[in-house]
């Protein structure tokens, strides 16, 4: 405490200053950390391709946008309570002469496993892939479905 | 290309759309992937709208502005609940300013799989010309 009283004393001036900066500091990390965490709202795996999943009563829903993909460029598996989905999305080569004016479309291969909350029928999932989006319908098993419980007057 | 074929892919979150136009219905819009490419006959245009239905998609190519419009309907039904929500979706928007003449009446337009292709031909007197020069 000493040591403290002895050195603020002359300098006081200089540590308040100091102190602003140090909380206009800890503002600004507030405000940033505040920005990264509304861009990140969404769970984000970083595993191509992202994926909606979805439930109802029966069913888990697994939806993936794929633009460009049809039935035969996607392997999709199903085992235990996982799901996974591989593929590869080609960007066929065009007219060789052709000069680009944009780029942005993507070509390459992705694979991605999922775990789903409960066990699921295997034998009953289905798939369909309608205007480049993918939707996997996979029935819960039996013993992972909810059950009405009634309750009996004695 | 061969080199990107082995490449694997990465996660691209949508890109929302930026634009100074006003949205008249509310939701989100996102601006959808493209290719354009020119020949000397035609600029092709790629654009991944995935979840689009050829009724829902909008072209409209009005003084060398074209616009791209398509609607997307929410796939789930109303019974199901979210267990894991990584993309959003919404409508698809974008807008491109084209300096060459297009031939508006040879304008083609296809649909598959949630990819636009988009042939814009261009018109004729557009088009370059070799001249052959004749020795007289």
């Amino acid at each position: 405490m000493l040591w403290r009283r002895t050195t603020d004393w002359p300098t006081r001036g200089w540590t308040s200053a100091f102190e602003e900066l140090e909380r206009m500091r800890r503002q600004m990390d507030r405000l940033t950390e505040g920005i990264t965490r509304s861009l990140w709202r969404e769970p984000v795996a970083g595993v191509f391709p992202l994926m909606n999943i979805t439930e109802d009563k029966d069913n888990y829903f697994v939806r993936a946008e794929l633009p460009g993909l049809n039935a035969n460029d996607l392997e999709i598996s199903v085992a235990g309570d996982t799901l996974s989905i591989s593929g590869e999305r080609k960007v066929p080569v065009e007219d060789e002469k052709a000069r680009y004016h944009r780029r942005e479309r993507e070509a390459g291969r992705f694979s991605r496993i999922v775990s789903l909350p409960a066990q699921i029928d295997a034998a009953k999932v289905e798939a369909r892939c309608t205007d480049g989006v993918l939707t996997v319908t996979l029935p819960k098993a039996e013993a992972a479905k909810p059950k009405q419980i009634a309750v009996k007057a004695s | 290309m061969a080199d990107t074929e082995s490449k694997a892919l990465q996660v691209k979150e949508k890109a929302e759309v930026t634009t100074p136009a006003e949205q008249t219905r509310p939701g989100v819009a996102f601006t959808p992937a493209v290719d354009i490419f020119e020949t000397d006959k035609e600029i092709t245009l790629l654009a991944d709208m995935p979840g689009v239905k050829a009724g829902d998609l909008n072209i409209d190519l009005h003084e060398n502005v074209l616009t791209l419009d398509g609607d997307v309907k929410a796939p789930e039904g109303a019974t199901e609940m979210d267990v894991i929500r990584e993309y959003r979706t919404g409508k698809y928007y974008r807008q491109f300013t084209l300096s060459q003449v297009i031939d508006q009446t040879k304008i083609n337009a296809e649909l598959k799989d949630g990819v636009l292709r988009l042939n814009l031909p261009k018109v004729e007197q557009a088009m370059p010309r070799k001249i052959t020069v004749k020795s007289a």
